[in-house]
């Protein structure tokens, strides 16, 4: 099953470095990643889609605990949450193409954020399913590149991972 | 206000930290440290030949005495060096904090000369590593480290100085701070109340318990509350390569150690347990063999002070985390007054294991004769004939590691150094050196084999210098025991490099230290030379023992099998 684990680690040099290499050396698998800076300058949130049955599950998140440069984690898929991701697409807009291009986008609620005379830069939020969704429906157009940040998340409610 | 240097700050700290000896080898990166040491006297360095052996030696002390063993090497090669040594105290939890020289600031990652970045070489096999940024951090950092290697589940902690952080030229305030907070870090102490009540619960209504503990027990410092607890309730013990000692090994409840290589009588009574109670051990695969095999009928009870250690490979029932000694001594206070439910089980239970001690009687090895080649196993009995069972032993890797384990009964914890987790060849001479350091009034003995001890050999040359009068006892099979005894059982006797064709008079190399060599080759010459040895507890002497290259350990757990599946002898199994 997939989990969705967000981290508070000391924003430290080498602190993501310990975090990921726990997943290589324990044979853990990690499918996106994401970290950046809270509003504490002093820790970083980083959050890890990751994928295992319970006991792997549970050790990913014991050894984590483990590290001195984890401050707290949670995971996030045990309750309710909400997870977003952000992808910045280029597509080929030539001709007829153009107008498609910007359709598809407003179907899915995403924007154009910057236009050449032959490219589309398209921004859209989601969560994985709808950016997968998006990128096979402008493949038959033409996609020259994609950029996603990885899955971020919180839960929800009242629920708070701070000191 | 005291404004010292980044390298005095060092000194200085060691020596408010307690630290009597740090082992070490000095080079460019650390040269501004050792000329701290210099001028100061609180404080021995200790200077090895190479600095893997500074570590082992660090580390035989620490396992001694439950302080952390100090390390100072300088960067690049000094470091890597070391990592092999820093592993080994990092798979066996033995707390230690090794100090390694850094080129300047402005050259890192630069590829300057001797340049290594040791944080990043050793991020998997540490507990926590700091690199120091500015020299006003050194007395913190430094506290922190000793405080990490030794609290919770020990580990060893790198400290990476630049050499600009050490310059004599930069001054700051000094003050040695008394305590330190990590906030991310709160190791937990005392277990949790009603899953210990649990575990009693499940203790007093066994039929068929047993306790198996491990090195937690060792390093924790528990092994008196042990005793008093598994003495209470009158049930078997076990405990792991790591936890040998935690319970006399010459007490009637005392099975002996587990595993691959374990008694007979342990390995079975863990098979038809009904309820084992595993406490500062980890289910390792040397232990359990096949977990999916694994003790089929027994409930599982784990205290380990690491969450991570428990269910990562079998499922523990009554999960505990907790301090062994906090736990067993919460244990002890819910058993008093109070009976196990089945005193007549109990009974039966001991019958059964009267049998399987007597199943394996006098089939393990047989003892020579006059006139024939010495038996590894009856040299272990004969030295700790000897040394009346009280010496600190130290072992190197391989048979000679087994046969030690299997046949010096230790009465004390702390008393059997060996590299367990890792299996490091090369550990014991230089473990030995640490420990006699520390303990210059015991017996330290040396159990090694010649793949093992050229390994680490040159450290005959430290022994020489400090004047180390440890006691290496080479049970010299000319051959790589371990390895050749798996090729006779996997490989049909094709010995692929396990044999030592050019083996060196090792007496001649010996006495080119300056150190006395005995060899022994017969049955006869045995006695006499163990006493001419262990004459002087402060004399350095090495024995060549040559005994019988084909013999093999046993018990041996059969691959794959459960853990009562296991060889008798070459041609016995169960």
């Amino acid at each position: 099953m997939r989990h969705i684990i967000s981290i508070l680690l000391e924003n430290e040099p080498g602190a993501l470095s310990r975090v990921v290499g726990l997943f290589s050396q324990r044979n853990f698998n990690i499918e996106t990643l994401n970290v950046a800076p809270t509003e504490d300058p002093s820790l970083s949130r980083l959050t890890v889609t990751t994928v295992g049955d319970d006991r792997v599950i549970e050790q990913i998140t014991k050894h984590l605990n483990k590290l001195i440069d984890v401050v707290k984690l949670v995971d996030l898929t045990e309750g309710n949450h909400i997870e977003r991701e952000l992808m910045l697409v280029k597509v080929k807009a030539l001709g007829a193409a153009r107008d498609e291009v910007k359709r598809t986008a407003d179907i899915f609620r995403a924007q154009v954020v910057d236009v050449t005379p032959s490219v589309y830069t398209v921004q859209i939020t989601g969560d994985g399913g709808k950016l997968d969704a998006f990128i096979q429906a402008m493949a038959p157009i033409g996609i020259l590149e994609v950029a996603r940040t990885g899955v971020s998340g919180i839960a929800r409610g009242d629920k708070l991972l701070s000191l | 206000m005291e404004l010292l240097s980044g390298a005095d700050m060092i000194a200085r700290f060691l020596k408010d930290e307690g630290v009597e000896r740090i082992y070490g080898y000095p080079g460019g990166a650390a040269l501004h440290i050792y000329d701290a040491l210099f001028r100061q006297d609180s404080v021995q360095h200790i200077l090895v030949r190479h600095e893997q052996a500074a570590t082992h030696a660090a580390d035989g002390y620490a396992r001694a005495s439950g302080k952390p063993g100090v390390v100072l090497v300088t960067s690049g090669p000094g470091a890597t060096n070391a990592v092999t040594g820093i592993a080994t105290a990092y798979m066996d939890s033995i707390p230690m904090v090794v100090l390694c020289g850094q080129v300047a600031s402005h050259l890192i990652g630069e590829d300057a000369f001797q340049e290594t970045d040791i944080v990043g070489v050793t991020r998997p096999v540490v507990k926590h590593s700091f690199s120091i940024r500015h020299p006003s951090e050194i007395p913190e950092v430094l506290k922190k480290a000793f405080y990490l290697a030794a609290t919770g589940r020990p580990g060893p902690v790198v400290v990476d100085i630049p050499k600009d952080m050490t310059a004599p030229t930069e001054r700051y305030e000094y003050v040695y701070p008394k305590k330190v907070k990590i906030r991310s870090y709160n190791p937990v102490t005392r277990g949790h109340t009603g899953q210990i009540k649990k575990a009693v619960d499940l203790m007093l209504k066994a039929r068929r318990p047993v306790f198996y503990t491990g090195g937690g027990v060792v390093t924790g410092g528990a092994s008196e509350a042990l005793t008093d607890l598994v003495q209470r309730l009158g049930f078997p013990i076990t405990t792991t390569l790591m936890g040998i000692g935690a319970y006399p090994q010459n007490d009637a409840q005392s099975l002996g150690w587990l595993g691959m290589h374990g008694s007979y009588e342990a390995n079975m009574a863990m098979h038809h347990a009904d309820l084992i109670v595993a406490i500062g051990a980890r289910f390792d695969d040397r232990v359990t063999n096949n977990t999916s095999k694994f003790c089929p009928t027994a409930k599982i009870v784990h205290v380990d002070i690491d969450p991570s250690s428990i269910s990562k490979t079998v499922r523990a029932d009554v999960p505990i985390v907790g301090a062994a000694g906090s736990v067993i001594n919460e244990m002890i206070s819910l058993v008093q007054g109070r009976e196990p439910a089945g005193a007549e089980s109990l009974a039966d239970w001991w019958k059964s294991i009267a049998g399987w001690r007597a199943e394996r009687e006098g089939k393990l090895y047989e003892p020579s004769k006059p006139g024939e080649a010495l038996k590894p196993q009856e040299v272990v009995e004969a030295v700790h004939r000897v040394t009346r069972g009280e010496a600190f032993v130290t072992t190197d890797v391989g048979q000679h590691q087994m046969f030690a384990a299997q046949y010096y009964k230790f009465a004390k914890p702390n008393r059997f150094i060996t590299s367990g987790g890792l299996g490091t060849m090369g550990f014991g001479f230089p473990a030995a050196m640490g420990v006699k350091l520390g303990y210059p009034q015991d017996d330290v003995v040396c159990f090694t084999g010649e793949g093992s001890f050229q390994m680490m050999m040159q450290e005959l040359s430290t022994c020489k210098q400090f004047e180390v009068g440890v006691k290496i006892v080479n049970l010299n099979n000319q051959s790589l025991g371990m390895v050749r005894q798996w090729q006779d059982l996997n490989y049909k006797s094709r010995h692929a490099h396990s044999y030592m064709e050019s083996l060196p008079d090792f007496a001649k190399l010996i006495e080119a230290y300056g150190f006395t060599a005995i060899t022994v080759r017969t049955h006869e010459e045995l006695a006499p030379a163990l006493e001419r040895a262990f004459a002087d507890t402060n004399e350095l002497v090495f024995l060549d023992i040559y005994v019988d290259p084909f013999e093999h350990v046993y018990p041996m757990q059969v691959p794959l099998g459960s853990m009562r599946d296991m060889l008798l002898s070459k041609t016995e199994r169960t």
